[in-house]
């Protein structure tokens, strides 16, 4: 079991407030960076991750303890994700929050402009939903295709699809905007 | 067109696809599995977990009792009722 404890996992499917407070607090990190992986804002992925519990929870009792916690967490994450840059896609468009963040600027190459990175990142927020996620996480995350399917529900094709028309979307964005690599 | 320029061919497609894919990824770096949240979020969990569902306001219901009135008296209103769902 990948938490080490089908008593804590047995619980918490049965209601336990404390089992959930337990998983938690053993899950709320990765939970969190997940779904900053995906909107690439911290607030909002805070917002999220406590959307996910809330889902979990209400959830519970359709939890089933020999699948494991984390791919079924990172899978009502994803949808939860998912679902806010639906309703959030203006605010997603004209904002490019993460590239601001202290990991990020010091991951990024100075050869890359700030308005080369802002482009990018409006582009990428210009992608329908679906297409931006599987995209953000095969291209940017580098995730592999398999983990990328098991948090979408879908298969390793239908991720392989979707990566290849946003990249499609996205190069012609660029090229339009002048930006060729 | 030949084999030998068909296998070119699609190494430069495939050379301009890697070009392009590292061209994202140096616009936009990866966050990675390092990030922390700012705060314990259990509180706000706990604050969420208290709060009550949102009653629907008496006027919806109203509302939706007014247009299945209308279904049910006038059948012809159903097309132009779903029509502006």
């Amino acid at each position: 079991m990948e938490n080490g404890s089908n008593g804590v996992l047995n619980a918490f499917r049965h209601g336990s407030m404390d089992a959930f407070e337990t998983l938690f607090r053993l899950h709320q990190r990765a939970v969190y960076c997940w779904i900053l992986r995906i909107v690439r804002k911290p607030t909002v992925a805070e917002d999220l991750t406590i959307e996910t519990f809330w889902r979990i929870h209400k959830a519970h009792a359709r939890f089933d303890p020999a699948r494991g916690f984390e791919g079924w967490a990172r899978r009502i994450a994803t949808h939860a994700a998912l679902d806010w840059l639906r309703a959030n896609r203006t605010e997603a468009a004209l904002t490019a929050d993460g590239l601001r963040e202290p990991a990020s600027d010091s991951a990024a190459d100075p050869a890359i402009t700030a308005e080369i990175r802002a482009r990018v990142a409006q582009s990428f927020a210009r992608l329908p939903p679906r297409l931006r996620v599987a995209a953000t996480l095969a291209l940017i995350e580098q995730l592999p295709h398999k983990e990328v399917a098991a948090a979408l529900g879908i298969s390793v094709a239908a991720v392989k699809l979707r990566v290849f028309r946003a990249s499609r979307m996205l190069r012609k964005d660029l090229e339009q905007q002048g930006i060729r690599p | 067109m030949k084999p030998n320029d068909l296998s070119q061919n699609e190494e430069q497609i495939n050379q301009n696809e890697e070009e392009f894919q590292a061209l994202l990824r140096k616009s936009l770096p990866s966050i990675g599995n390092a990030a922390e949240p700012a705060r314990d979020l259990w509180p706000a969990m706990l604050r969420r977990l208290d709060e009550k569902p949102a009653s629907v306001p008496w006027f919806d219901w109203a509302l939706l009792a007014g247009l299945l009135g209308v279904a049910a008296f006038v059948p012809a209103s159903i097309p132009v009722l779903l029509y502006y769902l």
